[in-house]
């Protein structure tokens, strides 16, 4: 419980630090809670705008080593407008690249409302030279990222040495300069809620906007538990220190109802003020189609074909 | 200063279909596996407590209408059930099991209406779990040899069972699984409150082609079930309801050679520790408390705290209880449903009320309650000492009362601080610390990380005034059987 107190923080943060108290987690009340909260049904004329917040919180992805810059400019001109003949469809939150590309969804994005979100400092493993993972930051915030999502080092962190993960965690964000830091930290190898839980203070006392599930490069990514456990988490932040910290679950997200469900997890966790994109965010590639399907089923009282839909 | 999202999350009414439901006008008594007039034809309306609106007409059973299901109970008894072997009596009781689950939503459904329950526990626990009680005892009924090594298990005869309006069919389930199990035959009387699913149930047995008189059902007021437990032809009673009115059985029991059982009232400790995983403690003590609205005698109705956490605890539990939903019983989003009549209703604001009178102070959420309809809102005290009555009485509502302790002893004393003994509470992430504290609680069950969990393998049952006797698993067997050579 007070593990976080050994950690050594630039003067003046040290009190926030050793302020704050990290609970365990019980695995079967958190499943069991998080279970009944996929239970809740949404009000009809809520679905409709539960389906556009799905769309404004979304981080559109791709993260593949054969991504080309046609690819990501296809995939901008979406996240402008998602439904190429419906514009009342608002745009997402931000594209999510890797490096290298961040010049090109930059420009893609230029004068619209979608920021460039980029993973950077060794993705997805973290285990590159820190003062190598600290000028990936630097560049890609140099380059035109808005967003910069960082790995855990997990390493050091499920090894116990949380100084390293903090320090670096709390390099990173220097390094970001006035870009938007997300931590991930790819919950699927933790291996229990209390380490998630545990992950999610470290990340967040050490300067991390917001917490994320996972990297979508393993098998195991956002689950309503860990979405439910990280929430509980940033409730205590904000409870014990005041400072809001968001939330992004990503992996494995890719139907409208899974989305539903998380924004009731959040929603009833947190309260309304983290439904929004400041605080919140799905990453995902898939989910935006079904998203867009459910809407217009909504609209037309009909579903369209799949294939009506782009792939990318 | 919680931060205004742009998006607000508004549930839908989400109300079960109650197509499933039949309702006849007025319902008889079974007995003799018919469905009779009472033999004065008196009837009384059962409501809905959600509207206050009458749902049928159920009969009053009197004297005489006892005597005929003593006497059907008798004969069902010495005409073959007691000598049925074990194999054959489980096949009933399996084929119970299966038709209840088949019909469970209709179940579920009236249930709710009749006693005003969320749909969300009717579906989710009541109805499934009376379902496995059938399903464990049908499970025992041809192992009862083996049950109780060295003696062999005999019948007793006729139980007369008498069962609250808390969990309607699943105390019916309680009682009937295990007495048939064991070779006896039942009457049943379901509260006056609640008799629906009773009757339904009734149907079930029918249709399970139990041999007449096995189980005998009568609806009816208190005098009725007064008349059924002091019936010189019975010959085990099993009461489940009021430590007042259990006193008086016991008295009246006294000396006659009856066998009985009581499953009493309660006022269960919930024990927090600082090193508890506060927020799943939070949502279990808000399952303790809130779960049927508190009408539940295993309650955790007294929420201990250890002081260095109290402060968080009721933060977080005052923030959760923002969140509850109160209200339309028969919507799958409620979470407190109606209070189960007026008459609860009314000595749940009483106790409120004397407990703001004697200088508890009283958190209750902001919520509309319907304007039809008994619904209380959830209640929390804090500053409560143990001498308020809200400390000592039960209240069987949601009502919670807050008390803080320093030490693992203090607690231990605070939580045995009670005439009752039914259940109890241990939040701790430390395991040694759980076995201490569960060898210290005079209660029948504890839980330990976790409340208001039920499974038909575990026995169940009190201590002091929350009365005697086990119900479930292999100690459940043991009210309803003779051990012999």
């Amino acid at each position: 419980m007070t593990d976080l107190l050994a950690i050594e923080t630039p003067t003046g943060a040290a009190d926030a630090v050793a302020g704050v108290r990290i609970t365990p987690v019980d695995a079967v009340g958190l499943e069991q809670r998080a279970a009944a909260l996929c239970t809740r049904s949404i009000k009809t004329s809520s679905k409709a705008a539960a389906l556009d917040l799905a769309i404004r919180v979304m981080d559109l992805t791709t993260l593949e080593g054969a991504d080309t810059p046609e690819r990501v400019e296809a995939l901008c001109t979406r996240a402008r407008h998602p439904d190429a003949v419906d514009w009342s469809v608002p745009s997402v939150a931000a594209v999510c690249v890797y490096p290298e590309l961040v010049p090109v969804a930059a420009e893609a994005l230029a004068h619209s409302a979608v920021a460039v979100a980029s993973v950077a400092g060794g993705f997805p493993a973290g285990l590159a030279p820190l003062e190598a993972r600290l000028a990936e930051v630097a560049w890609a915030v140099a380059a035109g990222a808005d967003e910069v999502d960082i790995v855990l080092n997990r390493s050091a962190f499920l090894s116990g040495r949380y100084q390293k993960a903090y320090d670096e965690i709390a390099g990173a964000k220097q390094a970001c300069g006035s870009a938007h830091l997300k931590v991930i930290l790819e919950t699927g190898e933790l291996g229990s809620y209390d380490q998630i839980r545990r992950a999610s203070m470290l990340a967040m006392v050490a300067g991390a906007d917001f917490i994320k599930t996972s990297t979508g490069k393993i098998g195991t990514s956002a689950t309503p538990a860990v979405a439910l456990c990280m929430a509980e988490a940033i409730r205590d932040m904000a409870e014990q220190t005041g400072r809001s910290v968001g939330l992004k679950l990503a992996g494995g997200i890719r139907t409208a109802k899974q989305a539903w469900h998380y924004l009731v997890i959040v929603g009833e966790t947190l309260g309304p003020g983290w439904l929004t994109p400041e605080r919140f965010r799905l990453g995902a590639s898939s989910l935006l189609n079904d998203v867009l399907m459910q809407r217009a089923k909504l609209r037309d009282g009909r579903y369209q074909r799949r294939e009506d839909y782009s792939v990318d | 200063m919680a931060p205004v999202g742009d998006f607000d999350l508004e549930y839908a009414a989400a109300p079960e279909s109650t197509a499933p439901v039949r309702l006849a006008s007025q319902y008889g008594l079974f007995v003799g596996g018919e469905m009779v007039e009472p033999a004065a034809g008196r009837l009384a309306p059962t409501v809905n407590p959600a509207t206050g609106e009458a749902l049928a007409e159920v009969s009053v059973a009197d004297a005489a209408d006892v005597d005929r299901a003593v006497a059907a109970a008798r004969t069902a008894w010495e005409g073959g059930w007691r000598d049925l072997p074990g194999a054959e009596r489980a096949k009933y009781l399996y084929r119970v099991a299966r038709l209840l689950q088949e019909r469970a939503r209709e179940f579920a459904v009236l249930e709710t209406i009749d006693g005003g329950k969320p749909i969300r526990e009717s579906r989710d626990l009541d109805i499934p779990l009376a379902a496995a009680h059938f399903f464990h005892y049908a499970g025992w009924a041809d192992k009862l040899d083996y049950a109780f090594s060295g003696r062999r298990a005999a019948p007793l005869g006729v139980a007369a069972q008498v069962i609250p309006w808390n969990f309607p069919l699943l105390m019916a389930a309680w009682k009937l699984a295990p007495a048939l199990a064991c070779g006896n035959t039942a009457v049943l009387k379901p509260a006056p409150t609640t008799p629906l699913t009773a009757l339904l149930l009734a149907e079930v047995l029918r249709d399970a082609e139990l041999p007449p008189g096995v189980v005998n059902i009568i609806t009816g007021d208190d005098a009725a079930g007064a008349a059924l437990v002091a019936h010189p032809g019975v010959d085990k009673v099993a009461f489940t309801g009021s430590t007042e009115v259990g006193r008086a059985i016991a008295a009246e029991m006294a000396g006659t050679g009856k066998r009985l059982t009581l499953e009493l009232g309660g006022k269960a400790a919930n024990i927090v520790f600082d090193d508890a995983a506060l927020d799943q403690v939070t949502e279990g003590i808000v399952n303790g408390i809130y779960f049927n609205g508190g009408q539940v005698c295993c309650a955790g109705s007294r929420l201990l705290v250890q002081e260095t956490v109290a402060d968080t605890v009721v933060g977080k539990l005052q923030r959760r209880m923002d969140t509850l939903r109160v209200g339309d019983p028969l919507d799958k989003n409620t979470d407190i449903g109606a209070i189960n009549s007026q008459a609860q209703l009314d000595r749940i604001t009483e106790l409120v009320a004397s407990g703001v009178a004697e200088g508890a102070e009283l958190y209750t959420p902001e919520c509309v309650l319907p304007e039809r309809g008994f619904f209380h809102a959830p209640a929390l005290f804090t500053n409560v000492s143990t001498a308020h009555r809200i400390a000592q009485e039960e209240i069987f509502g949601p009502v919670l009362s807050v008390l803080t302790f320093r030490t693992a002893e203090e607690a231990v004393d605070k939580a045995n601080n009670t005439p009752y003994g039914l259940s109890a509470g241990i939040w701790t992430e430390k395991g040694s610390r759980i076995l201490w504290m569960a060898d210290r609680m005079q209660a029948g069950v504890v839980w330990a990380n976790t409340f208001n969990r039920f499974d038909p393998a575990s026995p169940f049952g009190g201590y002091r005034e929350s009365g005697y006797g086990r119900e479930g698993g292999r100690a459940g067997l043991l009210p309803y059987v003779e051990l012999v050579a």
